[in-house]
């Protein structure tokens, strides 16, 4: 069913900004820097001189939540004197927002359950940003209400209305048993603990359980699972495969019964508890961006692609091999005096076109593994068949701009609106977290494109213009929305040509994830696919230890 | 319609109108009275309606009827003295303007319902229709005996025709308020009248063929086509009020309005009129007294300071009534979200002389914003802060009564400031009212419940908050210069408000929160067993 809808959307794409449109009200396809991107594909920066050079103590390339995760754990560990560079004009990489005269949206990530008692660091950065007021008693958090996702929540759409939350009430009662015994199952999971005490599962994941019984858990996919356990319900395949395209834009068949599992039993503090309570913001996780970056001042550099990472060559002997020869051919005069055991990073300037350099002790990589391997020096030669097994799912986001609100017949507008017979998940309305309830507002479409393979995917968003993006989101929105047109003054949309690293089966259990956790020479490595789901949480944990091994490489130099 | 001169030399051209008087021989005579009476029918309902019309929606109906009346009357006369004027065929004009009278009369009363909505120019709009009316009926007997004098002796004519027309003026009289009204609403019988009157002309084109120019298509074309919008217009009669409506609030809906927030709706019965939105009723007007004097006065007499108030919702106007007794309020500031509520408040007659034209104090300023949104950026104090919102029936009205919304409203609370909210009925809807105090205890105020009994509304609930403890209510006095302008409240009725029976005692409920809303789902089937 799935892959005849992706043929169906892609006869619907190619070619046919002829076909569709024209609309009336304007728009864009977002991503420039896209094109800035593909540069890196190029290898013109090996024979350009590298017009200025900088000392840094660190250097993190990429302002995504980890790279500004690890920016606000060296100001907290001391460590000031670093830059930050980021090649979009705007921080925050896929949890970044955009801003209207209306009402502040997102443009990728959107939300973040409220953490457990034990993740103290994202606690403390929450009450610092001031979504946690305060700490009781007895420790636990006190939220700023208003930060918490009102209600209502979410609302679904199917026959031809609107009903409150994502568990439909037209199921059998057999369904709902089954619905009922997937949730005994998770709960088992909530409750389970290894010999050291661990969780399955637990945010960020890294803290959880690597006890063989949830390793076999990442072998099978999971479709597979829930075959074995007799899970046949539509109903309960489409609650768990909206989960999975919601989280991880995967289906059921890419997406491994560990993270299937994760998904559910890591946001439930203990067994028969609801789901922790969602923190959100207009601007979705944008908030928190903009929070770390009020923190950096200058030192983040935007519009800076990154082209070069060079581990130099003294670096290398205590790292894990990697640019040894390499380190000569820096152009004649750009080595500094003396013995240097650091990290070059040559960075292109969008607003100059200017090459810059910097030499830091350390850097921190910040971006996505194939990238990585792009951009640093022998990394590909090295890891490129570890980097190769990371692949990344394709997303399409659309910002509607509405003039007014569609009308409304049956159960009333939520944060999430989720429409069943969509292609994609539904829209998120920017202005219910602000409370504004009439007149203009955006809302944020999300389609992940997990009917394709993900290089297909990309294709495909590459053979959409303008005119076929509007209409895919349009055909999905007026299933629920049939006066929707009409409404909109603008219409932008973000191709997220690897949105998500995906959590296929045995990525998450395998050798490549573990060995690109390592460091290369002085280079450390932050990023939400080294966890092999795509969150918050994961990629601000990357964010911290990569800071945090710095540190303590620091310290071990200064006796 | 042809009614001066210029138009004779082409019906002269047409060949007829000096000549040969025509014979009238295609019905018996009396089918003509009746024409008369139906024409004298039509004339006094178009009358009625727009006198009742003008005393629904502006209120005093001895005035709007005694005006309504008179240029009528007059009109009348103009009409009358116009026919003078008109030479040529008779029968012809006479046909034009039944045609007219169809039209305009037929669509006085939904035109003049649309003027009401949007209040500016009701009162050009009312006097233009009656007078337009009346000088077009004034023009239709004249015409007839014209037409019928070439059968009848003058003492005949006059005396019957006459005869008739009373006799139609007694059966409109009669049917009006028995069957018209009742059964059809102010703006069908209008539609319906006008059908009457554009048959009377189709008949016409039929009875006086032999009088009428050679061609009569067009005439009947026209006829056709006025019928088929009066006939579309009694289809499509729920547009301008809805009848069901009506029914569903047992009385003449004399306002109605759809803003972008909600749907307003004013109705009317004898000697009251009763506010509506979104179906529920906001106040009546025999027993509001009570609901605003006991919202508004315990929190005067609790508070120490009262210069500066601030009121949230109450957009009619009604709870700025009793602020404005106090002379010692500097400024008032009133934050509704529908302008359309503020300009029914500060327009509609019936509601001016209500709040006592509050809203043209000189100390009120008016803003239209989400209460929630105007909060966030707020920058001053205020003393009292009077909360009048709609019950929480829904997520978008539910919000108005969370922590989030309380914790904001403590922002702009001087340090000795008092709250007072209005929360639905602590005796229908138990859950819900204390939903409300305990969510402003959550927020960090202390609270003091109360109820006032309104008959239209049954036992309604208030709540006093302020950030410290006020004392005991006994000691809270009424301010003497207001006191002695009470209709309800008396410093022991004041303290009588507090004591809460047994049926109403406090319930352990949840506080009202931004992400979990129970106060919206407590009031849904707290509400819905009354239903
Ligand atoms: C559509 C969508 C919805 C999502 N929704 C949620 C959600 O609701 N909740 C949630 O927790 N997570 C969500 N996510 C997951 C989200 O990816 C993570 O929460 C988190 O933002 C990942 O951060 P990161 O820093 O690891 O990676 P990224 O966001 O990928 O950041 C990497 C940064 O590095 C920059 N960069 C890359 N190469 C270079 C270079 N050569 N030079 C300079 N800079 C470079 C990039 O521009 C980017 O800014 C969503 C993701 C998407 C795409």
């Amino acid at each position: 069913m799935l892959k005849a809808s992706a043929i169906a959307g892609t006869a619907a794409c190619s070619g046919c900004g002829s076909r569709v449109g024209p609309f009336s009200f304007p728009g864009a396809i977002i991503g420039a820097a896209r094109d800035r991107g593909h540069e890196l594909r190029g290898d013109r920066r090996l024979d350009e001189p590298v017009a200025e050079w900088h000392t840094v103590d660190v250097v993190i390339v990429g302002g995504g939540v980890a790279g500004l995760a690890s920016a606000w754990t060296l100001d907290k560990l001391g460590l000031r004197d670093f830059v930050l560079l980021e090649l979009e004009e705007a921080l925050g990489g896929t949890s970044r927002g955009g801003r209207s005269d209306v009402s502040a949206y997102p443009w990728g990530a959107h939300y973040l359950p409220t953490p457990m008692p034990e993740n103290i660091e994202l606690l403390r950065l929450l009450h610092e940003a001031g979504a946690i007021e305060q700490f009781d008693a007895d420790g636990s958090a006190v939220y700023a209400e208003e930060q918490l996702c009102r209600d209502p929540e979410e609302r679904l759409f199917y026959d031809g209305q609107w009903h409150e939350d994502l568990l439909p009430s037209d199921v059998s009662d057999r369904e709902r048993g089954e619905w009922d015994r997937f949730r005994i199952e998770v709960d088992a999971w909530v409750a389970w603990r290894d010999p050291q005490g661990r969780r399955a599962f637990v945010l960020p994941s890294d803290r959880g359980s690597d006890d063989p019984k949830v390793a076999a858990l990442d072998a099978i996919s999971m479709t597979e699972w829930m075959e074995q356990r007799r899970f046949h319900s539509p109903f309960v395949r489409w609650e768990i495969e909206y989960a999975c395209r919601d989280d991880y834009g995967t289906t059921l068949d890419q997406t491994s019964a560990w993270a299937g599992l994760f998904y559910f039993a890591s946001r439930i503090r203990n067994p028969g508890e609801s789901p922790q309570p969602l923190l959100t913001w207009p601007e979705g996780n944008g908030r928190l961006v903009r929070f770390f970056a009020d923190q950096l001042g200058n030192r983040a550099r935007t519009g800076m692609l990154v082209t070069a990472m060079r581990p130099a060559k003294s670096a290398t002997s205590g790292g894990n091999g990697g640019g040894v020869d390499e380190a000569a051919s820096l152009k004649p005069g750009s080595m500094p005096e003396g013995p240097f055991d650091g990290v070059e990073v040559v960075a292109r300037s969008a607003a100059d076109g200017i090459l810059r350099g910097w030499r830091a002790r350390h850097a921190i990589f910040a971006g996505p593994q194939f990238i990585a391997r792009r951009i640093i020096e022998n990394y590909d030669r090295e890891r490129g068949d570890a980097v190769r097994q990371f692949t990344y799912a394709p997303w399409l986001v659309a910002n509607l701009h509405l003039r007014d609100r569609p009308v409304e017949h049956s159960f009333p507008v939520a944060w999430d609106n989720v429409i069943r017979d969509g292609q994609g998940l539904g829209y998120v309305v920017a202005t219910h977290q602000s409370g504004r309830d009439h007149g203009p507002t955006v809302l944020t479409y999300y389609r992940p494109l997990c009917e394709f393979t993900p290089s297909e995917g990309r294709e495909w968003l590459e053979s959409c213009d303008w005119n076929a993006c509007v209409d895919v989101v349009l055909r999905d929105l007026e299933i629920a929305h049939s006066d929707l047109r009409p409404l909109i003054v603008r219409l932008d949309v973000m191709h997220w040509g690897h949105a998500m690293i995906r959590p296929v089966p045995g990525f998450r259990f395998g050798t490549a994830r573990a060995r690109c956790q390592e460091r290369f020479g002085n280079i450390q490595f932050a990023h939400t696919d080294l966890s092999g789901i795509a969150l918050f949480e994961e990629a601000f944990a990357h964010g911290c230890r990569a800071a945090r091994e710095i540190a303590d490489q620091q310290r071990e130099r200064v006796p | 319609m042809a009614i001066v001169q210029p138009v004779q030399p082409a019906l002269e051209q047409a060949g007829w109108g000096k000549g040969e008087p025509l014979r009238l021989d295609r019905a018996p005579l009396f089918l003509l009275y009746i024409n008369v009476l139906i024409i004298a029918s039509c004339g006094l309902v178009y009358e009625l309606l727009a006198g009742t019309l003008a005393s629904y929606v502006l209120g005093d109906s001895v005035t709007q009827f005694s005006l309504v009346i008179g240029f009528y009357l007059f009109a009348l006369g103009i009409g009358a003295w116009l026919s003078g004027f008109i030479v040529g065929s008779p029968a012809r004009v006479f046909v034009e303007v039944e045609l007219a009278v169809a039209l305009v009369g037929g669509c006085s009363a939904p035109v003049l319902f649309l003027a009401f909505g949007y209040l500016r120019g009701f009162h050009f709009a009312l006097f233009s229709v009656v007078t337009l009316i009346g000088t077009l009926v004034g023009l239709e007997l004249p015409l007839l005996m014209r037409i019928l004098k070439e059968h009848l002796d003058f003492r005949d004519l006059v005396s019957r025709v006459l005869a008739f027309d009373y006799i139609g003026a007694l059966a409109a009289s009669l049917l009006f308020p028995l069957f018209l009204v009742p059964q059809l609403g102010l703006v069908r019988t209008s539609f319906v009248v006008g059908l009457l009157n554009a048959l009377v002309a189709l008949w016409g084109t039929h009875l006086l063929r032999p009088l009428l120019p050679r061609r009569v298509g067009g005439l009947q074309g026209r006829a056709f086509l006025v019928i088929g919008l009066l006939v579309a217009g009694i289809i499509k009669a729920d547009l301008f009020t809805d009848l069901a409506e009506e029914q569903q609030f047992g009385n003449p809906v004399v306002f109605a309005r759809t803003s972008q927030y909600q749907r307003i709706v004013v109705t009317r019965s004898e000697s009251d009129f009763h506010l509506f939105l979104n179906g529920n009723l906001q106040f009546h007007s025999a027993d509001e007294y009570r609901y605003h004097e006991a919202l508004v006065h315990p929190a005067f007499s609790a508070a120490i300071d009262r210069r500066h108030v601030l009121v949230l919702g109450g957009g009619d106007g009604l709870a700025l009534r009793e602020i404005f007794r106090y002379p010692d309020v500097e400024s008032a500031t009133l934050v509704d979200i529908d302008p359309a509520m503020t300009e029914l408040g500060s327009g509609l007659p019936l509601l001016r002389t209500l709040n006592a034209d509050a809203f043209g104090d000189r100390r009120l300023r008016v803003i239209h914003e989400d209460a929630l949104i105007w909060l966030e950026q707020v920058d001053r104090k205020y003393d009292l802060v009077i909360i009048d919102f709609p019950d929480p029936s829904s997520f978008a009205v539910g919000k108005l009564y969370t922590t989030t919304f309380y914790r904001r409203l403590l922002r702009c609370l001087a340090p000795d400031g008092v709250v007072a909210v209005q929360c639905t009925s602590p005796l229908s809807a138990p859950r819900s009212f204390w939903c409300v105090v305990k969510t402003l205890e959550n927020a960090g105020l202390h609270t003091w419940p109360y109820r006032a009994s309104v008959p239209s509304f049954g036992e309604w609930g208030f709540v006093l908050a302020a950030r410290r403890d006020l004392g005991t209510v006994s000691n809270w006095r009424l301010d003497e210069r207001v006191a002695s302008q009470l209709k309800f409240l008396d410093n022991s009725g004041l303290q009588g408000l507090f004591e809460l029976p047994l049926d109403m005692r406090r319930l352990e409920v949840e506080p009202n929160r931004w992400n979990n809303q129970i106060l919206v789902r407590y009031y849904e089937s707290e509400w819905a067993r009354w239903k």
